[in-house]
């Protein structure tokens, strides 16, 4: 299947207007959100200097932070498993279900799992996966992946829930209630919980100091199904780590701000320990994260807290929806992270963004986002992933730059025919003319005008 | 002090008007201005496709008209930051400036001999205002500044008005303009109808390339309201 490129992806989603401009309003109003959060601290800019600063010592210091963290975290009674890749992390969680013999499980949001596409791998094998998370059960319900690293299902209008739900809970068909939906979702989910003896949940932050790890939710559902079932597993990427607890004063008071508005989230649980009778495992996984940290101009995406500030923001985002991104993370921070994945597959992705920066300025660990899509588009041009006429455009542009006689030339030329700008060219199949008109050539350019009037 | 105007290739090409008023305006505010004439272009089009790798005869051409001037100044937020983060040249870089910014930085203008009566929209292009901080940014908790409504409100009978959302893209974004046009032109229509709302009779801004993509869809529309560079507004007198 011909995968569409963001540019098709976005055509599509725009065809539908007024679903487009409930996206954009209803993000802009996040967006608004965290705006409003963040101005209420006066300290706010400081804190996310911090922030980014202690991601940066950590990642400097990475292999000492993990094995400090592992050790500490063995203490507590944690089984603790390194995957070099999403296909290791999958078989690590595999080999756990196994050990026990269950054929279903909850998890709550986790989008290294996403990453690692972990619920087709053991869907595969039988296992039944229930996500707990009210927006990703949306989803899932409907096969489909979030379009959201926060709120996965935002693609969705009460309408769709509606029909989703009648055909997979039996709700009342047209009934889009949102108070009556989330019900009925509550009490599948709960006999979901009760049933499962496994429950995997991601990780926000692992404190290496105390081996302890940080699951941020608003729903509660990480904890209950961590507390319901026999056997915990958290899985995380390898940068999730902090030096020290105190830092959690830092991040926790900078992610719920960012993602959604809230002073902070709902549910912030410390899991430290296994509780008597249960057992508990972290999966460290690296799934390219270790290249990445050797790139000089990309290390630092791997300061990424997952708030999705970036996409709230992103002009781009707002108005082409997150599965137009065709990675498990969409948005501004997706397309920077996607190419340490496939190069040529996700080519198109630093390219789905005008550079207006605005993505950096709401980074609450201030990742250089808009600077990275423009590294990336310089390291995938060079290595050839270019379309051959774009290639040819761009020098011949580059030539005519070079030479000043052949410019005017072809401007004195170009202003006639419009052609001069090589992408500008009326010829029925230039883009720019669908919509837009060109402005009137003027006689004369500025030059010829200071060359007849002030020479 | 001896100023080199800088007039970025579709400037010259397709808005000679925005140049000759930077021109104008400069003189009026007594520099003595060169306009170096084997000028082409900053290099950005290319880099921004990803394509810096072969603008060296670009950054070479561009040095060449460049060099030895006291101040570089052009009428383009865009180019200007291009420059400023991307030319080979130390001098250049540091001795570049966008005109807005020259005049209130390095100028220090106090006041303007112009006369517009005429409700305007503002358009804050993102290179100028988040690359070269002409402005303050509605995403930072800082307190707020504006070195464009500084000098438009100095414009005698000038009245005017931010869209809804205070900094968001227009969607020009060079190449993406057309790698990526329905988002394109989408983010244009949202800024534009926001402008409208307000009745503006121009959409302003620091950046031609913004208001080109902007009056693009205007004139497909049809629509009455026009775009100007704040330079010729700047420049406007009775």
């Amino acid at each position: 299947m011909h995968m569409l490129s963001h540019a098709e992806a976005s055509e599509k989603f725009i065809a539908n207007q007024e679903r487009t401009d409930w996206h954009d309003d209803t993000l802009w109003f996040v967006r608004a959100k965290r705006d409003k959060a963040s101005k209420l601290l006066p300290e706010w800019e400081a804190l996310r200097e911090q922030a980014s600063q202690i991601k940066e010592h950590m990642l400097s210091n990475l292999p000492q932070y993990l094995l400090e963290f592992e050790a500490n975290a063995q203490a507590n009674g944690v089984q603790v498993h390194w995957a070099k890749d999403a296909h290791e992390h999958n078989e690590i969680v595999y080999s756990i279900i196994q050990k026990h013999g269950d054929k279903a499980l909850v998890k709550s949001k986790s989008m290294l799992t996403e990453e690692c596409h972990l619920n087709a791998y053991l869907e595969q094998r039988g296992i039944d996966v229930v996500d707990t998370d009210l927006g990703e059960r949306i989803v899932q319900f409907r096969k489909e992946v979030p379009s959201h690293i926060v709120l996965p299902a935002i693609h969705l209008k009460k309408e769709d829930v509606g029909e989703t739900f009648h055909q997979h809970l039996g709700t009342p068909k047209g009934n889009k209630d949102p108070q009556f939906l989330t019900e009925a979702a509550r009490i599948h989910l709960r006999e979901k919980f009760l049933e499962a003896k496994v429950a995997i949940t991601g990780v926000n932050f692992a404190v290496a100091e105390t081996g302890e790890f940080v699951v941020c939710t608003n729903e509660g559902n990480a904890d209950m199904g961590a507390h319901l079932s026999d056997v915990h597993i958290a899985c995380m990427g390898i940068e999730k780590i902090i030096p020290k607890r105190q830092d959690l004063g830092v991040f926790l008071r900078l992610l719920a701000r960012s993602a959604t508005g809230q002073l902070i989230t709902t549910y912030s649980s410390h899991f430290a320990k296994p509780r008597a009778g249960q057992e508990m495992h972290i999966v460290l996984v690296d799934n390219g994260r270790s290249r990445q940290l050797a790139r000089d101009e990309f290390r630092n995406s791997l300061k990424c807290i997952r708030c999705a500030a970036c996409f709230n923001t992103c002009p781009v985002y707002r108005r082409s929806g997150g599965h137009s991104y065709h990675q498990p993370v969409a948005g501004p921070i997706g397309s920077i992270l996607a190419p340490n994945f496939d190069k040529k597959a996700n080519v198109d992705l630093p390219f789905a963004s005008t550079l207006c920066g605005s993505c950096s300025n709401v980074c609450p660990v201030k990742i250089n986002i808009h600077e990275q899509l423009w590294f990336w588009r310089q390291d995938l041009m060079k290595e050839g992933l270019a379309p051959a006429g774009k290639v040819l455009g761009m020098k011949f542009m580059a030539w005519m730059m070079a030479n000043p006689t052949i410019f005017r030339m072809a401007g004195g030329m170009g202003r006639k025919v419009m052609n001069w700008f090589p992408f500008l060219v009326n010829n029925g199949l230039n883009p720019w003319y669908k919509q837009r008109e060109m402005p009137a050539p003027p006689k004369q350019s500025f030059q010829e005008w200071y060359k007849s009037n002030r020479l | 002090m001896r100023v080199a105007l800088f007039v970025p290739c579709y400037i010259d090409q397709f808005y000679p008007q925005v140049a000759i008023a930077s021109l104008e305006l400069l003189e009026k505010l007594g520099c003595e201005v060169t306009v170096p004439a084997q000028q082409t272009c900053c290099g950005q089009p290319m880099a921004n496709s990803g394509f810096a790798h072969i603008t060296g005869g670009c950054d070479t051409n561009f040095e060449t008209n460049f060099s030895g001037f006291d101040y570089i100044v052009g009428p383009s937020g865009s180019c200007v930051l291009h420059l400023k983060e991307h030319h080979p040249d130390a001098k250049i870089r540091a001795s570049v400036y966008e005109i807005c910014e020259f005049l209130v930085d390095v100028l220090k203008v106090k006041s303007l001999p112009a006369y517009f009566p005429h409700k305007v929209g503002l358009h804050q292009s993102c290179h100028g205002q988040r690359g070269l901080r002409i402005s303050s940014m509605t995403e930072l908790n800082e307190k707020p500044f504006s070195k464009l409504t500084y000098l438009l409100d100095l414009v005698e009978g000038c009245e005017w008005k931010y869209p809804e959302r205070q900094d968001e893209c227009c969607g020009f974004g060079g190449t993406f303009c057309v790698t990526e046009e329905a988002v394109s032109v989408k983010m244009g229509q949202d800024r534009i109808q926001e402008h409208q709302a307000n009745e503006v009779e121009y959409i302003v801004g620091a950046d031609t390339s913004c208001l080109m993509h902007m009056e693009g869809i205007l004139k497909r529309s049809a629509s009455n309201v026009g775009v100007k560079h704040i330079v010729e507004i700047l420049n406007a007198h009775a």
